[in-house]
């Protein structure tokens, strides 16, 4: 036993064992208390010490720290290399599974991109103003007394915006009065085009957060000022400054540019608009407005407002509730209330996506659409990964020795989950590659399809957040349940090469298939429903003659008393087969008019009509059915002061029998004279606005010269393109500084159905996809279980069994699952469908003969699928298949 | 073209463990070359050369016994390899090849 060392200092020996790299730690740590023992009996215990300490200090550098990270880690990082080498492999052992499972997913995962970004687009509307949360439109409202229905629309009187201004500014930062976005002509040095502009007050800039490129937010306030957007600028005046140019707008005002701003994107409620202009202007070119400074009796503009930081729409309802109650002259108020008018803000958030309005309330529109399209988008996606799971599960054979063998060498379940995950990821991340590829190459034609400006936005970090997300997301879906089946195994019965599955084994896999089916059957009702239903509403008869017919609107001053020798000239050049006015379109109701009275009425109603100004030949050029009585005529003298035709609905609404010879009673348009006229005839009722809306009753009366829409009959012997030029240069003639706009009536009617054509289009899209994606897991499944019976079917071909039978056999479970599949589809979208179409006033129904038709036509297509792979097994040679082993 | 890497340190570190031949381990490699040069070694600087060259293949090393003076912590021995030892007359076979290039002149001058 020798004298106990004296020892170096505990905390840096420990310090030093801590940092130092483990195969390097003892025999250093030695030398060094060798060192330090030397120096202990030459230098003291201190001065060891010290030394001892700087030594630990210098021999901390990188040859010598253990390196910690990459020690800790070794074992996983080698694992998820194995995991995904192994994963590689068998993606290219199984080319066919692998082509199945990321085409279906690539498939799969475009569409839910699509509609991802088109949600985006639809949930971004408007977002482009930067006052998006404070800005709302005013809704003018009232109680219908007869069935006490709210009622009401965005039109409201012109003295209102004024009342608004001056008494809630505690409520209101801004008030503007807009009239309706629309067309107009624009002169430049004598070159005429049409520009879509919206009449707002100059606080518009402000509210809506305009960029302005050149001017600035005080633009607007000379009242002959005009302001355009970029694109506008560049289309009207190239290169040149459009700065202070002169335009001249519809022939009758002159107008300085004295502004220009950036475009607002596509998705604002803005988005068309080319130019801006101060709304004293409108009141020159609509010349109802000049007298309409205190008239509370007509509705006809528009007022947005903003909001003081920190007012809720709640609270501004609340204040602007009774703003008639309070402002309206007592006597106008006595004859109106007992519509119980109110008003209240609409917040910009609901303008877009709920533009319906039930009992007041802005309750739906194309809010609807979003999550229809985000529920087909999710459904599609899953078909996809339905795919994964059945592929997956079904091999589990093939990997089940796999894994026992890895169990048995000491993985946990948990590792197996790891790797079977991390190959569905790779399969998704595979896919995702492919689909975001897919998506540019789609995006032009989706744009086109939509009518919206769709890109991905590979600029945004939010994509590349959202995209991992998104492939997490459908990885988990994808991978979760084989992770867990297949890591479920039990080591010592696969090893021992018994995999005696129970008769239940596949039912999971047989549940995910009807599933699948059941989805893409009702996806495909559901588009074949939209199209009748479209369809229907196409075939619904007009009440006139839509085919070569085409609307000029005279937007120009100078039409004015021209409108006979305008007839004259289009008639003798031969093109116009018939030549009329009117003051409103066909396709469009731009005027309803109540307070009407006749014999017999009802006082509970309200005695509102379309009212429509036609002239002689109106009937004839537009090609209406006179029901009973006659048409306008010049031959008698007396129609334009005592005449008037009445719609059949007309006729019904107001409970006449016989309305021949009957009377209308109504005071004119300026409230000075009151007249009674005589109805002359009833025609079939003319579809204006929705082709899905019960149509409203109407009553024509002569023209009194504020016609504002040419209409002309192309002459049938003539085809449009020969007629137009002839019809330009006629116009020309007559009326040289307008400019030549023209509409085709049935492409205007057509537009009605813009919408639900889209939708039955995308649908009809996404169930293609469906039946595809799903049609590819059956083709795999069927695949895999010829593959797997191949012995059997080799000896029950030596017994004697045929093609096919054996082709009945394979086929029959398919078959049977997909029947299962439209037995839960029918009834669900049968329901579905009918509580769709119950939106409609004017709907199909839904015929047994379609929902039968579709299911045929699912079982017709599972049995093209499988039958390639079960007939291939059905004809295999006995022999080859019963020698292999 | 580096055939052989080997830093000057490294050289020195090298030759003393050839120097030692069967007694090279840490502590006697470090008060050899003080002795010899008369220059301070850091232990530090030393281990992360020998870590260095173990790394390279020019030492290998066994491990020894441990004594009561290093409170039972094993010695490490190091021994020069086959492609240490090369390593070494290449780097003295370069450097004599230089010195045989230096023209007579320019030494005396210098020398100077």
């Amino acid at each position: 036993m020798s004298a106990p060392h004296p020892l170096p200092p505990r905390l840096f020996q420990r310090f030093f064992r801590w940092y130092c790299h483990p195969r390097l730690v003892n025999h250093i740590e030695g030398d060094l208390i060798e060192v330090y023992n030397v120096r202990v009996k030459q230098l003291g215990k201190r001065k060891a010490d010290m030394r001892f300490i700087i030594d630990v200090l210098l021999l901390l550098r990188p040859g010598i720290i253990r390196q910690r990270r990459r020690y800790q880690n070794i074992n996983h990082y080698g694992m998820y290399k194995s995991y995904l080498k192994i994963g590689w492999r068998k993606l290219l052992r199984n080319k066919g599974y692998s082509f199945i499972n990321i085409g279906g997913l690539a498939t799969g995962m475009t569409v839910a991109i699509l509609i991802g970004l088109w949600i985006h687009d639809e949930l971004s509307f408007n977002k482009y103003h930067k006052n998006y949360d404070s800005i709302a439109q005013i809704w003018r409202g009232g109680t219908d007394p007869s069935t006490g229905n709210i009622g009401g629309g965005h039109a409201v009187q012109y003295p209102l915006g004024p009342t608004l201004k001056s008494g809630y500014q505690h409520f209101f930062k801004h008030v503007v009065r807009a009239w309706w976005v629309g067309d107009f002509t624009m002169t430049i040095d004598g070159k005429k085009m049409a520009k879509t502009g919206e009449f707002i007050e100059e606080d518009a800039i402000e509210m809506f957060s305009l960029k302005m490129i050149q001017g600035s937010n005080q633009s607007l306030r000379d009242p002959y000022s005009i302001i355009l957007s970029e694109s506008t600028a560049k289309a009207m005046f190239g290169d040149e400054d459009p700065m202070h140019k002169a335009i001249k707008i519809d022939n009758t005002i002159d107008v300085q540019v004295n502004g220009v701003y950036e475009d607002i994107p596509k998705n604002s409620r803005f988005g068309a608009v080319q130019f801006f202009a101060p709304w004293t202007m409108i009141e020159e070119l609509q010349k109802q407005l000049k007298n309409a400074q205190a008239d509370w009796d007509n509705n006809n503009l528009m007022v947005f407002v903003q909001l003081q930081p920190g007012v809720t729409s709640e609270e501004a309802n609340a204040a602007i509730k009774d703003v008639y109650y309070k402002y309206m002259p007592k006597d106008f108020l006595a004859t109106v209330d007992k519509y119980k008018p109110f008003v209240k803000v609409i917040p910009m958030s609901k303008w877009h996506l709920y533009s319906e309005f039930k009992n007041g309330e802005p309750i739906g529109g194309r809010i609807t659409f979003v999550w229809l399209f985000g529920m087909v988008g999710g459904f599609v996606l899953l078909l996809a990964c339905i795919n994964f799971m059945n592929l997956s599960t079904a091999q589990s054979e093939k990997r089940s020795k796999e894994v026992g063998v890895r169990k048995v060498i000491g993985s946990v379940k948990q590792q197996l989950v790891t790797q079977f995950l991390s190959e569905s990821f790779i399969v998704v991340i595979f896919a995702f590659v492919i689909s975001v590829i897919l998506v540019s190459l789609l995006q032009n034609w989706f744009n086109n399809l939509t009518g919206k400006d769709i890109a991905l936005p590979f600029a945004n970090p939010v994509f590349w957040v959202a995209s991992a997300a998104f492939i997490f997301i459908t990885g988990l879906m994808a991978g979760l349940y084989p992770a867990f089946y297949l890591s479920s195994f039990q080591p010592v019965t696969v090893l021992k090469g018994i995999m005696r599955f129970g008769r239940f084994a596949a039912l999971p896999r047989k549940v995910l298939v009807v599933v699948q089916f059941t989805v893409s059957v009702i996806i495909i009702i559901g588009t074949l429903v939209v199209y009748q239903q479209v369809q229907f509403a196409r075939n619904r008869p007009v009440g006139y003659d839509r085919e070569g017919l085409i609307t000029i609107p005279m937007n120009d001053p100078e039409y004015k008393g021209k409108e006979e020798p305008l007839r004259t000239q289009l008639l003798s050049s031969g093109v116009a087969s018939d030549v009329a006015f009117s003051s409103s379109p066909m396709t469009q109701i731009w005027n309803t008019t109540g307070g009407y009275e006749w014999k017999g009425k009802d006082p509970n109603i309200e005695g509102e009509f379309v009212r429509c100004r036609v002239t002689p030949e109106y009937g004839k050029t537009v090609g209406w059915k006179v029901i009973a009585g006659r048409d306008f005529s010049r031959d008698h003298a007396t129609d334009a002061t005592d005449a008037i035709i009445i719609s059949k609905k007309a006729a019904e609404y107001m409970g006449m029998e016989n309305a021949i010879g009957q009377t209308l009673t109504d005071v004119d348009e300026f409230g000075k004279h009151k007249w009674t006229r005589t109805i002359v005839g009833v025609v079939d009722d003319i579809i204006m606005e929705s082709p899905y809306e019960p149509v409203m009753q109407a009553i024509f009366l002569p023209d009194n010269g504020n016609s504002a829409l040419l209409h002309i009959r192309i002459n049938p012997q003539l085809g449009a393109a020969e007629a137009l030029p002839v019809i330009e240069s006629s116009l020309n003639k007559v009326v040289p500084s307008a400019l030549f706009e023209y509409k085709f009536v049935d492409e205007e009617y057509a537009t009605k159905f813009k919408q639900e054509q889209l939708v039955g289009q995308l649908s009809g899209i996404f169930a293609v996809l469906a039946i595809f994606i799903s049609c590819l897991g059956l083709f795999g499944l069927a695949s895999f279980i010829a593959e797997q019976r191949t012995k059997e079917i080799g000896i029950r071909k030596i017994m004697g069994a045929s093609v096919s039978n054996l082709w009945q056999m394979l086929s029959k479970d398919f078959v049977l699952l997909v029947l299962v599949s439209c037995l839960i589809a029918v009834p669900c979208g049968h329901y579905l469908m009918t509580s769709w179409l119950q939106k409609y006033e004017y709907h199909t129904d839904i015929s047994w003969w379609l929902l039968i038709s579709t299911c045929l036509a699912a079982v017709a297509i599972t049995i093209l699928t499988v039958s390639y792979q079960s007939i291939r097994a059905a004809m295999m040679n006995p022999v080859k298949s019963l020698r292999s082993e | 073209m580096k055939k052989y890497q080997l830093g000057e340190f490294e050289e020195i570190v090298m030759l003393t463990i050839a120097i030692l031949y069967k007694e090279a381990y840490g502590v006697a490699i470090k008060n050899e070359i003080e002795n010899r040069l008369s220059r301070n070694v850091s232990m530090g600087a030393m281990h992360t050369a020998l870590v260095r060259l173990e790394d390279k293949g020019y030492i290998k090393s066994y491990d020894g016994e441990g004594t009561e003076e290093r409170a039972g912590r094993p010695k490490k021995y190091f021994q020069i390899t086959a492609l240490g030892k090369k390593a070494m007359e290449y780097s003295r076979n370069t450097r004599n090849d230089l010195w045989r290039a230096i023209p007579k002149m320019a030494l005396d001058l210098k020398g100077l």
